[in-house]
């Protein structure tokens, strides 16, 4: 009796002790150099900022993060998209506090990350701009799995067509979820408070 | 004491009068601005045409506008001019499998007989390119719209903060 209790205790040890293990390595900080899951395909990225520098993804690791790609010449859909953004942030307050969120131009041509640091300033501090050489953006492009497509207008300019998915990165570099345009504001905000509930050092 | 109830009760019965007053003016008053933003050409009537703010430095903004044709014949808008940008177009968004589409509706936008098309967010609207100066919320931009039939209308814009129209 006294023997199988004692057996019981181990195994319930030893369990303990593995589930910890794998707890605290998938919560492990990210090596220096070391690649981790950034993008839905992996890939990492290094990006220049519109907070001056550069964006590398590998200094991301250990907290959530969100994607959106647009464009500033975008008439709606992306202005709509930064401001939803700034207002959920404001209601996940403190929770939310470390968040990034990655706003990646699909029109390098145009948007500089100078010109992004000021079309930026009225939305929350937490967005960055993020602007790719063409052959960064075709790259990302095709990690996320987004489409990007310059349409000519009839002034001889062009705008953009480009997949307006919001992707959800957890603090682990996996893509936790997205946001839709059109998902309604309650289903939006439970998706960012599961974000940052799972995000940091908790994997 | 008592004296000083009745004033208080006094106090409160000109103040509440004094709340559905002003709360009647105000009532009146968007009436009436509501009112007024409704324009008739022919036998179209344009009903609140409006943008948003765009964020700083923003160099393309939107308009939207309803527009009703009460008559039997067909029409079409086929331009529209701003004050703010010299170059307008008529364009429609579409979302297809999470991926935004603009298009330039190069032919104008049809308004059939009997109608009501609504230029919104995400939807059809009225873009100013290259706009020259950033509109304040609550102030007017000054635009035409010209249709083929009903011709030419002058109209304001109103400038609305950038979450207006979010629940269309």
């Amino acid at each position: 009796m006294k023997r199988g209790t004692l057996f019981l205790q181990v195994v319930a040890a030893a369990v303990l002790a593995t589930a910890a293990g794998v707890l605290v390595w998938q919560g492990r900080p990210t090596a220096p150099g070391e690649t981790i899951a950034t993008t839905r395909s992996g890939q990492p990225f290094r990006l220049a900022s519109s907070a001056g520098g550069i964006v590398d993804s590998n200094d991301l690791a250990g907290e959530p993060y969100i994607v959106y790609f647009g464009f500033t010449n975008c008439p709606v859909i992306c202005p709509t998209t930064l401001y939803e953004l700034s207002n959920e942030l404001a209601a996940l307050g403190s929770a939310g506090a470390r968040l990034k969120v990655l706003f990646i131009t699909v029109d390098p041509e145009r948007d500089t990350p100078d010109f992004l640091a000021t079309y930026l300033q009225g939305f929350d501090p937490r967005i960055i701009g993020l602007v790719p050489t063409e052959q960064q953006l075709a790259e990302i492009a095709k990690a996320f799995g987004i489409v990007y497509e310059k349409v000519p207008t009839s002034d001889g300019s062009y705008t953009m067509n480009h997949t307006a998915t919001v992707f959800l990165i957890d603090g682990a570099g996996r893509l936790l979820g997205t946001l839709a345009p059109d998902e309604g504001e309650a289903a939006k905000l439970a998706k960012l408070k599961r974000l940052v509930a799972g995000g940091g050092g908790n994997g | 004491m008592a004296q000083s109830l009745k004033i208080g009760r006094n106090l409160l019965l000109a103040s509440f009068a004094l709340a559905v007053l002003v709360s009647s003016a105000l009532g009146f008053s968007l009436t009436a601005a509501a009112a007024a933003h409704e324009i008739k050409v022919g036998s179209l009537v344009i009903k609140h045409p409006w943008s948003r703010q765009p964020p700083k430095g923003g160099k393309v903004a939107a308009g939207f506008l309803t527009i009703v044709n009460t008559g039997s014949e067909d029409d079409r808008l086929v331009s529209a001019t701003a004050e703010i940008s010299d170059n307008v177009q008529l364009h429609d968004m579409a979302m297809k499998d999470g991926v935004m589409s603009m298009f330039e509706m190069k032919d104008g936008i049809p308004i059939p007989a009997g109608a009501t098309v609504e230029l919104k967010p995400k939807s059809l609207h009225i873009m100013f390119i290259g706009i020259k100066s950033a509109p304040e919320v609550g102030t007017l931009i000054k635009g035409t719209l010209v249709f083929e039939k009903a011709g030419s209308v002058e109209i304001d814009y109103e400038v609305m903060d950038m979450g207006a129209g979010m629940t269309q």
